[in-house]
C-alpha cells in the first residue's frame, strides 16, 4: 500500500500542496480512504495524521470507509428537489435499510446524495454504479432496485 | 506541432484553420454535453459515424462532436451544416434519413424538428426555434461550432487573436483599461468590475502574481461554467492568458470541480494542445511574455467557491474563509496579489479585446454589460442554458425563452442566485434582468442558477431545502453562520411539520439578519436570503403552516394527507400492488381507500394512479 501512495505523490513532485488531489487519486486507487494509507500519505509528505484527517474530513469527496459494490448518487440540485427528488431519496432509504451517505452491512449498496450534477433537464437523476438515470421516479427508482436484487413493490407483476 | 513564434504564424494557422469549420460545407454538429451524453447521444457518434463510413463520404461529410448546445431539454440533437437545420430526440434509427434525406438531398425531415407547444408548428431552422431567437449567444454560441478537443477548431474561428492583439499592440494598463472601460463584472456571484481588480493586482507589491480560473460551480441548478469548460475550454485559456499579461503574472490555476470529469478532460487536453503550440508556456507566440496554468480538482466543498476558502484549498488546506480587510488583489493565493475569476468571466475577456470595449458597454444596461448565461431549470418547459443581454426580463426568459410551466401549471416563482438568492413571484417578472435589479428583490445574480417554481412548490419547504444545504456546507469556522444557520433550519422544521408559532416568523427574520450581519464571508453572509424573500413575498403561505396546518402546495408531509377519490377510482389496484405499507387497499374493481395509520407519504401511489384518483389534501 505504501509503495502504492508513494507512486502517487511522485506524481505531485511530493508538493504538500496537492494534498487534496493526492488523496483524491489515492481514494481512487483503493475506493476509499484506508487509515495504513492515510498515515503512508502522512509519513511520505511529512504531515502530521491531524492535518490529514482533517482534510480527509472536511471534504465531501472522501470516504473514510469501504464502500459498497453498488454506488447509487441521487441529485439533490434544486432543480432536482423541486421536481420530487426527496421522495424518491426516502424510497431508496427505505428499500436499503440505510440512510444517504451510508453504506449497507454487507457491503452491497453505497447511497449518497450530490449537491448538482449539472445536468438539470434530467432532473431528478439518479446515478447507478456511474450511469446516469434520468427523469427517475418511484417506480423506476423501484424497478432499477429490483434489477440489484433489492426486493421492493413494483407494478410490472402479474397478480 | 510547431510553437508559434509570432502574430503573423499565429494568423496563417488561423486561415489554414478556417477550411475546417466553413460554414458552407456539410456538417454534422452533435452535442456532447454532458446532459446529452447522459442521453445516450455517444452511441448516436458512433452510428453515425459508421453510416457516413458506410457511404464512403468521409472527405465530404464533418461530423463534428461538440460541447453544449444549451438546449438540454430536447437532447440528443444535432444541427445540420450548412443550412442549420435543428434536430432533437434524434433516436438510432433517424440517422440513415438524416445523412440521406437533409445531408445529401436538402431534405428535410419534419418527425424530427422542434414543433411549438403554442402554434403547433414545426421548426426547421436551428435560428428560428424560439428557445434560440431571443437569445444572443456571444460566448456559449461558440459551443455549438466547434470540437473542443481540437485547438485547430478554436484556431478556425480566430482563437487566440485576441491574445494576438494583447501581446502585440497593447499595454498592460491598455488591456485593464479595455476592460474597466467595457465594465465587465464578475459573473460569478459578486458582480465586482473585473477591470478594477486586475487594476488593483497590478498595481500591488508582491510577486509572484497569480491569476486563478474559479470553477468550482457549487451552485445547485447552475451548469454554465461547467458547460463552457466542456465545449469551449480555449476560450477560457485564452481570457486567463491575457489577464495574466495585463496584471503581470506567469502562473495560473483553474479550479474545478471534481464533479465535472469532462470539464476536467477536456481543459487538461486544451491546456496541452496549448503548450505544444506555444500558446502557454515560456515566451509565448515569441513574445517575452509567459504564463502556465496547473488544474487543481476541488473536493467537493461549496464553500471552497468563496475565495479565500479556495485559496486554502489550493494550498492543501481545509476550505475555511478568512476575514477579507485584506483583498486578494494585495494578499490571495499564498499571501501573494491574486485574480480570481469565474469561468465565464474569463470567457468574455477575449470577446472584449478583439471587439473593444464601445462594441461590449453598447450591450445591456447603465450598469450591467454584456451578456449573461444562465441555467433555466426546474418547472420550465425549455429546460438549459440560455445567453441573453442584460437588461431582458424574467418574463421574457421564462415565457418567451422557456416557454412557460408544464402540464399548464401556474407559475408560483423564480428562484436566483442559488442559495444566496431569493424567491421572486410573479408580480416581479417584469424588471429588467441585472445586477442592480435583482438586489433590490433581496434576491442576487449570482452564478446564474434560475430555478423555476410551480404551483405544486411549497415555499417553505424551498427556503428549507437552501438552509439545509448551506447547513451541510458551512464550513464551521465562524458562529453565526454555523449555529445560527442550523437554528433557523430547525424553525423552519417546525413550521413544516406544523409546529410553528408566528412569533417563528419575527424570530426567523431577525435571527437572519444576525447571520447576515455577523458572518465570516458570503456564504453565511447571504444564507438568510432563501428565508428572508419567501417570507416577504410568500408571507401566506408561512402563515398557512402556521395557522392552518396546511401546506397549499402539498408537499410539507406532516399536513398532507393522500385520499382516493370515489368518483374517479377504478379498482385497477395499482396503489394496492405499490404500496410499501400496504395502507392503500381494495378489491379490484371496486373502490380503494387508503388506511391514515399506515400511510407514510410516499406518494407512490399518487404517482402511479393513472386516473389522477389519488388526492393531496
Amino acid at each position: 500500500m505504501k509503495q502504492k501512495v508513494t507512486q502517487i505523490i511522485q506524481k505531485y513532485n511530493s508538493d504538500k500542496g496537492f494534498l487534496v488531489p493526492i488523496l483524491q487519486d489515492v481514494q481512487k486507487e483503493f475506493n476509499y480512504l484506508p487509515r495504513e494509507a492515510l498515515s503512508a500519505v502522512g509519513t511520505v509528505l511529512n504531515l502530521p495524521m491531524s492535518r490529514i484527517y482533517e482534510v480527509a474530513t472536511f471534504y465531501k469527496a472522501f470516504h473514510l470507509r469501504p464502500r459498497g459494490r453498488h454506488q447509487l448518487s441521487l441529485c439533490l440540485g434544486t432543480a432536482c428537489h423541486v421536481r420530487g427528488a426527496p421522495l424518491i431519496q426516502d424510497n431508496i432509504e427505505r428499500a436499503l435499510d440505510i440512510k444517504a451517505g451510508e453504506t449497507s452491512d454487507d457491503l452491497e449498496f453505497t447511497f449518497e446524495t450530490v449537491n448538482c450534477l449539472g445536468a438539470c433537464a434530467l432532473g431528478p437523476i439518479l446515478v447507478v454504479d456511474e450511469e446516469y438515470q434520468g427523469q427517475v421516479t418511484l417506480s423506476k427508482t423501484n424497478k432499477m432496485l429490483k434489477k440489484l436484487g433489492k426486493k421492493v413493490a413494483t407494478d410490472d407483476e402479474e397478480d | 506541432m510547431k510553437k508559434i513564434n509570432s502574430a503573423a504564424e499565429l494568423n496563417q494557422l488561423q486561415e489554414a484553420a478556417k477550411k475546417r469549420i466553413d460554414p458552407d460545407q456539410p456538417c454534422i454538429a452533435l452535442c456532447t454535453g454532458t446532459g446529452c451524453l447522459a442521453y445516450g447521444t455517444q452511441k448516436l457518434v458512433d452510428k453515425f459515424r459508421e453510416e457516413i463510413q458506410a457511404r464512403s463520404l468521409e472527405d465530404k461529410v464533418t461530423i463534428r462532436t461538440t460541447g453544449c448546445h444549451g438546449f438540454c431539454e430536447r437532447g440528443p440533437m444535432a444541427v445540420i451544416h450548412p443550412k442549420k437545420v435543428f434536430y432533437q430526440r434524434i433516436k438510432l434509427d433517424d440517422i440513415p434519413d438524416i445523412i440521406d434525406k437533409t445531408v445529401l438531398n436538402d431534405e428535410v425531415i419534419n418527425r424530427l424538428l422542434y414543433k411549438d407547444p403554442q402554434t403547433k408548428e414545426r421548426i426547421a431552422l436551428e435560428e428560428e426555434v424560439p428557445f434560440y431567437k431571443k437569445q444572443m449567444r456571444l460566448v456559449f454560441g461558440m459551443n455549438g461550432l466547434i470540437d473542443p478537443t481540437s485547438i485547430e477548431d478554436y484556431l478556425g474561428i480566430g482563437g487566440y487573436g485576441a491574445l494576438a492583439k494583447a501581446l502585440g499592440g497593447m499595454q498592460p494598463q491598455g488591456v485593464i483599461d479595455e476592460m474597466i472601460a467595457a465594465n465587465l463584472r464578475g459573473r460569478g456571484g459578486g458582480g465586482f468590475p473585473t477591470g478594477w481588480k486586475w487594476d488593483a493586482t497590478r498595481k500591488a507589491d508582491g510577486d509572484p502574481k497569480y491569476v486563478i480560473c474559479n470553477a468550482d460551480e457549487g451552485d445547485p441548478g447552475a451548469y454554465m461554467d461547467r458547460s463552457l469548460l466542456e465545449g469551449n475550454p480555449h476560450a477560457v485559456l485564452e481570457g486567463m492568458n491575457i489577464g495574466a499579461y495585463a496584471i503581470g503574472s506567469s502562473q495560473g490555476y483553474i479550479y474545478v470541480r471534481n464533479e465535472y470529469p469532462l470539464a476536467v478532460a477536456n481543459i487538461t487536453l486544451a491546456i496541452e494542445k496549448a503548450r505544444e503550440l506555444g500558446l502557454l508556456g515560456d515566451n509565448i507566440m515569441g513574445s517575452d511574455f509567459s504564463f502556465d496554468i496547473v488544474i487543481n480538482r476541488g473536493g467537493g466543498a461549496f464553500v471552497c467557491g468563496e475565495s479565500s476558502a479556495l485559496f486554502a484549498s489550493i494550498e492543501g488546506r481545509t476550505g475555511e474563509p478568512r476575514a477579507k480587510y485584506v483583498h486578494a488583489t494585495d494578499r490571495g493565493l499564498y499571501n501573494k496579489p491574486t485574480v480570481l475569476n469565474n469561468v465565464e468571466t474569463w470567457a468574455n475577456v477575449p470577446l472584449i479585446v478583439d471587439k473593444g470595449s464601445d462594441w461590449y458597454a453598447s450591450i445591456g444596461t447603465e450598469n450591467s454589460k454584456g451578456t449573461k448565461i444562465f441555467s433555466l431549470v426546474g418547472k420550465i418547459n425549455n429546460t438549459g442554458l440560455v445567453e441573453v443581454p442584460m437588461g431582458i426580463t424574467l418574463r421574457e426568459i421564462i415565457f418567451e425563452i422557456g416557454g412557460g410551466i408544464p402540464k399548464g401549471r401556474k407559475f408560483k416563482a423564480v428562484q436566483t442566485g442559488g442559495p444566496s438568492g431569493g424567491c421572486i413571484p410573479e408580480k416581479h417578472l417584469d424588471i429588467p434582468v441585472d445586477f442592480d435589479e435583482l438586489a433590490k428583490l433581496g434576491s442576487m445574480m449570482g452564478s446564474g442558477g434560475m430555478i423555476v417554481m410551480d404551483e405544486r412548490n411549497c415555499m417553505v419547504d424551498v427556503a428549507k431545502y437552501f438552509l439545509s444545504f448551506l447547513e451541510g456546507e458551512s464550513c464551521g469556522k465562524c458562529t453565526p453562520c454555523r449555529e445560527g444557520v442550523l437554528q433557523m433550519r430547525k424553525i423552519l422544521d417546525r413550521i413544516c411539520e406544523g409546529n410553528g408559532t408566528m412569533d417563528d416568523l419575527d424570530t426567523l427574520e431577525w435571527m437572519g439578519q444576525a447571520i447576515a450581519d455577523g458572518s465570516l464571508c458570503a456564504l453565511g453572509g447571504s444564507a438568510p436570503n432563501p428565508v428572508l424573500t419567501t417570507i416577504r413575498f410568500f408571507r401566506d403561505e408561512y402563515e398557512a403552516h402556521i395557522r392552518d396546518k396546511k401546506c397549499p402546495a402539498g408537499v410539507c408531509k406532516a399536513l398532507i394527507t393522500y385520499d382516493i377519490d370515489p368518483e374517479t377510482c377504478t379498482g385497477c389496484h395499482v396503489c394496492a400492488r405499490i404500496c410499501p405499507t400496504e395502507a392503500a387497499t381494495g378489491e379490484k374493481k371496486e373502490l380503494h381507500t387508503i388506511n391514515q395509520e399506515t400511510c407514510i407519504k410516499c406518494g407512490a401511489c399518487f404517482e402511479a394512479c393513472k386516473f389522477d384518483a389519488v388526492k393531496v389534501s
